[in-house]
């Protein structure tokens, strides 16, 4: 760069046109690599989403050569042991989904049960109640919680969550499974509650104040103002949080895994043990097996079917939350 | 410093009013009398303090956390920081129109039907219609809304928005109306009409108005008070303080010399 | 234009009382909401600490036991090969019979006598003898680890007559006590052992370099690869339908279920590769694949924050947008970057779903040295513990918690002070 300097002062000055030469073009070839190696970088999440998509679906077709796709989606019955017998050959076995819906949508419903009104009155209450000071209290807790392994909340239900459910409905007079449907989704709940807070806590807070004041200068109070025009305000987004939330829901592996048990019943009774598409996941590839067998493959078409499912929420709430933000900016 | 008859007795009465917001000091030993019955106009330069001293009488700079206020507001003869006061009662005796149109994101009669709803002024739908009818057709917009009150509120021009935000105000029937310069974001046509309509309020109102267009002072006031650097400066009838000022600074403003 | 309704303010005023209360309850509800998160989370710590803490201490035995040359070293040559295959568990029933002359008379009290030590006290005598065996032929005392059983017995954990022991043992360890050879120690073997079949040999050794090697991979791929491909995003890219996807792609990946990533590492890095299961190099693979969208978030958010005047006096004294970005930005971005960073690996290391999925749920005892030697993780070990039904995994899975959430507080304030010490307003 001196030397351009100097140089400008008595040769002839070069075109603004002229090709780079010497030490910046070799500056500007390298600047060109390095582009490319991040370009390049940018391209592995990409590729990391078609070999989800590839490997699951290359799986799941081999899977419904055993299989035919109706018993796979619509069969009542659940039992992947039968299968995998030598002298079962022809028999497809016990590959019916319905069973493992039905189980991971009351462990999902039962969590966002707890964490739907926890989270939003946590976020209402940081985003409009709490003083600098309770925010830097209250906000670290949800954090925390954010921050716990999931499979410590899954020793966690198993200590503490189910032997209280079982205990306290016996004494209630119901009829109670070690393993239920009631412990593994309030502990998922509680996983789940820093999720929807912190979203719905910068959807909130992104309420434009004039709204607030609109509302206040009427005379309204801070409870009406926050029932009356910022929650429909922030409506989309709020939505977008709950539906992260169910997203993680029935993602969620190791609480149900340790909590939930493995009888895959059809039953919306929560105090029964039920099984989910992640519990099944694990549990067919647990063990030794052979890597081509239709438990392992069942296990690919059970995490193809998960995997859509959570990309339509996903989809859904992230448009959801960005196009309100849009909408304030 | 107040030149008004004695006889009119005022609506509101500030006393000694100091406002900070954290060390910086935003108002210093503020005494100024509104009257019923009149716009009073709070003029000055940007950063002046006019706009502090409007939120000054409802309240709304309990909303700001550093803000501190201190002297003396009276209502009526009411100290209006007492800490008894409620509030929402407050505010829903003294009204608040702001800077930007605020419509809520809800139906234009919704917006309307809001403040009566909450503070329960309508026993009935058709009191809450008649509300609604009657406190748009004040605020000068019936005829242009009255076949689309379903349609959401932000779908209406600036001036429309800004005019349901009067017509909202005026819902609750306070007895002062609050307006924070509110034609600054408006076309001429749309703030002509809200200054005629502002003449007409003051039937029913009280309006203290904060605008840094001195024309729109001239146009709309009765009353008019000069902010400077915190201070206030002057305040008098709107024509006095116009045509023959008496201090300085005043002077200097009106004739475009500083601001 | 005058009113004929009366003044509002009385039914202002009568409605005062019960907005009040609706005021009051709901803002309750959000105290309410965050006290029971809080609750919650007192009572699983208080619960996990109360569970775990007891494995940190751990019932020794005193022996004086006599490294008898003829049962170790017949020979003499003090050969390592002789001495490291030799009986010490002899040697520990001879030291028991010394004790108790009249128990070693039956076979059966014999057995039972020697059920009350571990196994593993052998194995300790065993590496005195490795570390000096100038030792043979000595008579020493030597603290050796009790029975699991009868650690939880003397922990209170279970109860004389829990059927556990015979009256016989129970006499046994009451003289033990009485003569003052029992005693509760610090439990070094939970960090320097790896995995064990006897829960009181069972130590988080072999766990904790398993996470470390399967965090360094991660780590070694996933920062590069998320720091690049974000300033390409954030600083190069053009902004149109590619990119737009490219970002939709990020964040929806962000959220897609752990288990599934460890779908892809089994079809991919095992299917198809061939990599060794239950290896660390897999696991950090799929724990890097996981960690990228989290780290590409947080590096845009990052770079995003530095404002864009700096870049503009950059490249307007003529620096290019690479020495722009490379000079000032990155520079200027780096704590944001480092805070993530870490946070996302606090994350990894907490994760165990995609490693089941991947085979690193095997019972694994040595120490793992490398990259492709069979391994767990440490919450691999948790779940592995937490499903052993003996009495005494239990205080082991909660100990193992303890150290996992130890790692995690440390990371997480890690993160903390660097966001403290280094964050800029601008």
């Amino acid at each position: 760069m001196a030397e351009a300097v100097t140089a400008g002062e008595s040769a002839p000055r070069s075109s603004l046109l002229a090709a780079p030469e010497g030490r910046r073009a070799r500056q500007v070839l390298g600047e060109r690599i390095l582009l490319g190696l991040l370009a390049a970088s940018s391209v592995v999440a990409i590729l990391t989403t078609i070999g989800i998509a590839l490997s699951l679906l290359f799986e799941t077709l081999r899977f419904l050569d055993a299989v035919p796709l109706f018993d796979f989606l619509f069969g009542l019955n659940w039992s992947p042991q039968i299968a995998i017998r030598e002298d079962q050959v022809g028999s497809s076995g016990a590959f019916g989904v319905v069973p493992l819906l039905v189980g991971t949508g009351l462990i999902a419903a039962v969590a966002m049960t707890v964490a739907g009104p926890l989270g939003l009155f946590s976020a209402i209450y940081l985003a409009e109640y709490a003083s600098p000071r309770a925010r830097s209290f209250a906000k670290p807790i949800l954090e925390i919680l954010a921050g716990i392994p999931t499979v410590v909340y899954g020793f966690f239900a198993v200590l503490v969550v189910a032997p209280f459910v079982r205990d306290s409905s016996e004494a209630a007079g119901f009829e109670v499974s070690s393993e239920s449907a009631l412990a593994a989704g309030v502990v998922m709940g509680v996983m789940i509650v820093p999720i929807v807070s912190s979203i719905a806590d910068d959807v909130i807070s992104a309420v434009p104040q004039s709204l607030r004041e609109g509302a206040y200068g009427l005379g309204a109070t801070k409870s009406e103002t926050v029932r009356n025009i910022v929650l429909p305000a922030a409506l989309p987004g709020i939505g977008g949080a709950l539906l992260l939330g169910v997203s993680r829901a029935i993602g969620e592996t190791m609480i149900v895994v340790m909590a939930a048990g493995l009888s895959a019943q059809l039953t919306v009774n929560p105090l029964q043990a039920v099984t989910t598409i992640t519990v099944q996941m694990v549990t067919l590839l647990t063990g030794d097996q052979e890597f081509d067998s239709p438990k392992t493959l069942a296990a690919f078409a059970l995490g193809l079917l998960l995997f859509i499912a959570t990309l339509i929420l996903n989809l859904i709430a992230l448009m959801l939350v960005r196009r309100y933000q849009e909408r304030y900016d | 410093m107040d030149m008004s008859p004695s006889t009119i007795r005022p609506k509101l009465t500030a006393r000694g009013v100091n406002v900070f917001y954290g060390d910086a000091q935003a108002l210093n030993q503020v005494d100024l009398d509104i009257r019923a019955h009149e716009v009073t106009a709070l003029i000055g330069p940007s950063g002046c303090g006019k706009s502090t001293f409007l939120r000054c009488l409802n309240r709304m700079n309990d909303l700001i956390e550093i803000c501190r206020v201190d002297g003396d507001i009276r209502l009526d003869g009411e100290d209006i920081y007492d800490p008894a006061v409620n509030l929402v009662y407050l505010r829903a005796r003294i009204g608040m129109v702001f800077q930007k149109p605020n419509p809520f994101p809800k139906p234009i009669y919704d917006n309307v039907a809001y403040g009566p709803k909450i503070h329960g002024l309508a026993r009935s739908r058709a009191e809450m219609d008649e509300i609604v009818a009657s406190s748009l057709e004040r605020a000068g917009l019936w005829d242009e809304v009255k076949d689309r009150l379903d349609a959401p509120a932000t779908g209406l021009s600036g001036g429309q928005q800004q005019r349901l935000c009067i017509a909202r105000a005026i819902a609750v029937r306070p007895e002062v109306i609050l307006m924070d310069e509110p034609c600054s974001s408006l076309d001429p046509i749309a703030t002509a009409r809200i200054e005629a309509l502002m003449d007409e309020l003051r039937q029913n109102f009280t309006i203290v108005i904060v605008t840094h267009s001195m024309q729109q002072a001239a146009r709309v006031s009765q009353r008019t008070a000069f902010f400077h650097l915190g201070d206030l400066v002057e305040v008098g009838d709107t024509d006095t303080v116009f045509t023959q000022p008496v201090d300085p600074r005043t002077e200097s403003y009106i004739s475009g010399r500083i601001g | 234009m005058t009113d004929p309704r009366q003044s509002p303010t009385e039914t202002i005023l009568a409605s005062l009382p019960r907005r009040r209360r609706a005021e009051a309850r709901f803002h309750f509800y959000g105290i309410a909401a965050i006290g029971i998160a809080l609750g919650f989370l007192i009572l699983l710590i208080g619960a996990i600490g109360h569970q775990g803490i007891g494995a940190f201490s751990q019932t020794e035995i005193a022996l004086d036991v006599t490294l008898d040359e003829s049962v170790l070293d017949p020979s003499g040559t003090r050969d390592p090969e002789t001495l490291s295959t030799a009986n010490y568990r002899a040697v520990v029933r001879a030291a028991l019979g010394e004790i108790f002359p009249e128990a070693v008379r039956k076979r059966r009290d014999r057995r039972k006598l020697t059920a009350l030590v571990s196994i593993g006290a052998g194995f300790e005598l065993r590496e005195l003898v490795l570390a000096d065996p100038g030792l043979i032929g000595r008579t020493m005392r030597v603290w050796v680890p009790a029975d699991d059983e009868v650690d939880m017995l003397f922990k209170g954990v279970t109860v004389r007559d829990s059927g556990r022991f015979t009256e016989k043992q129970l006499g046994w360890l009451d003289r033990l006590e009485a003569e003052g050879r029992i005693r509760s120690a610090f439990n070094w073997r939970f960090f320097s052992n790896g995995d064990s079949r006897e829960p009181e040999l069972a130590g988080i050794l072999g766990a904790m370099s398993g996470s470390f090697f399967a965090l360094v991979t991660c780590l070694a791929l996933s920062f590069p690869l998320g720091v690049m491909a974000a300033i390409y995003l954030e600083e190069f890219a053009p902004r149109n339908r590619w990119t737009d996807l490219v970002e939709i792609n990020i964040n929806n990946l962000a959220a897609v279920p752990s288990i599934v990533f460890g779908l892809l590492g089994l079809a991919v890095f095992l299917g198809f590769m061939g990599l060794a299961r239950s290896a660390p190099l897999v696991g950090g693979m799929v724990l890097a694949l996981m960690t990228l969208p989290t780290i590409i978030i947080v590096t845009r958010a990052s770079l995003h924050a530095v404002p864009p005047s700096i870049r503009e006096a950059a490249i307007g004294l003529g620096a290019s947008r690479m020495q722009a970005m490379l000079h000032h930005t990155l520079p200027l971005a780096t704590p944001g970057i480092m805070t993530g960073t870490i946070i996302g690996m606090a994350r990894a290391l907490g994760e165990l779903a995609p490693l089941i999925m991947i085979g690193m749920v095997a019972f694994i005892v040595d120490v793992p040295q490398g990259l492709l030697d069979p391994a767990s993780a440490l919450p691999v070990q948790v779940y592995i513990w937490a499903d052993s039904p003996e009495r005494a995994f239990a205080e082991k899975t909660a100990a193992a918690i303890i150290v996992l959430l130890a790692f995690l507080v440390v990371m997480n304030l890690t993160a903390v002070i660097l966001r403290r010490r280094f964050e800029r307003r601008w």
